[in-house]
């Protein structure tokens, strides 16, 4: 399986999200910049945090138009995984591949510490390597990170099951404590917690080696299946 | 030539922490009677167009990247300048 990492102007998760997946994962993983604009032969994509392109205007506003978007949203359409971490999870949400937007943190504060998340799901893409229900310790750092979506499309989120993880403690002020969410497919998965930053347990945890490992079991068997 | 002003601000139902805090410094200092701070942003575009369109490009602009339509409301004012 080859995997994308997206680098804007202003990524600066690209690194840790490359190391997860080579190193740790032990998969196939090549940095695309923002300018290209096909993401042919890659099988998942990978949107790292940051601050692309400073946070002018909107967090993720400015690199929603970027040239490789497009191939981006291809993916996404195709079925391929897309997961957005941070400021990817940001981007995601601006380029409408997932509902809702991103307030500044209730608090006023950035936010960079290990959290606990429980897992609300665990039959996507992203998280069948979880129990469901387990309660697993990833760091976030962002200054917006408070998820708002409205009554309707709260429901819609709860109905799909699109509600992948959440905050086990109430620390930026989302909407029903939502850490992470799919779309409707369930091939895209936006998240502000970091699992690139949890994956050897000699730095704190390892917890978010499952996540990327999750998606390569879900890709071998797949692969599998139509080989 | 158009001199246009497009305001951004958060929903009236969208929680505005940034407005709160405010609110709270301005009861600190005293005036009590402040029941609500909203922050938004004020854009000031020079836009070299003759296009009788104009109210309908910039409307395309705040709803393709000024504004966020999920959480913010816009409005914009539109000024016809002669060229310097």
């Amino acid at each position: 399986m080859r995997f994308a990492v997206i680098v804007f102007p202003g990524s600066n998760c690209d690194l840790d999200m490359y190391h997860a997946v080579k190193d740790e994962l032990g998969a196939d993983v090549e940095y695309v910049w923002h300018d290209e604009t096909s993401l042919d032969g890659f099988d998942g994509v990978l949107l790292p945090g940051g601050f692309s392109y400073g946070d002018y205007l909107r967090t993720g506003a400015i690199a929603r138009f970027s040239p490789v978007m497009k191939a981006v949203i291809k993916a996404a359409e195709s079925g391929k995984p897309v997961l957005g971490v941070c400021n990817g999870f940001q981007i995601l949400l601006e380029a409408g591949l997932l509902p809702g937007a991103m307030r500044r943190n209730q608090n006023l504060k950035f936010i960079c510490r290990p959290v606990s998340l429980i897992v609300e799901n665990n039959g996507t893409i992203f998280s069948n390597g979880y129990e469901l229900g387990q309660d697993i310790t990833v760091p976030v750092a962002h200054g917006e990170g408070n998820y708002y979506c409205d009554e309707v499309t709260l429901e819609q989120l709860k109905e799909n099951n699109q509600i992948v993880f959440t905050y086990k403690e109430n620390i930026n002020g989302s909407v029903e404590r939502i850490a992470g969410i799919t779309n409707k497919a369930g091939n895209v998965l936006g998240m502000m917690p970091h699992p690139e930053r949890a994956v050897d347990s000699l730095l704190g945890s390892n917890d978010g080696l499952t996540l990327f490992k999750s998606i390569l079991t879900h890709w071998r068997e797949r692969h599998a299946i139509t080989s | 030539m158009f001199k246009v002003k497009v305001y951004t601000t958060l929903k009236a139902g969208v929680l505005d922490p940034q407005g709160s805090a405010v609110t709270n410094s301005l009861h600190h200092l005293g005036y009590e009677g402040v029941e609500d701070v909203r922050i938004g942003k004020v854009m000031t575009l020079t836009i070299n167009s003759t296009e009788d369109k104009i109210e309908e490009l910039v409307k395309e602009m705040c709803e393709k990247l000024l504004a966020n339509p999920v959480i913010e409301d816009y409005r914009y004012e539109i000024e016809e300048v002669v060229a310097q």
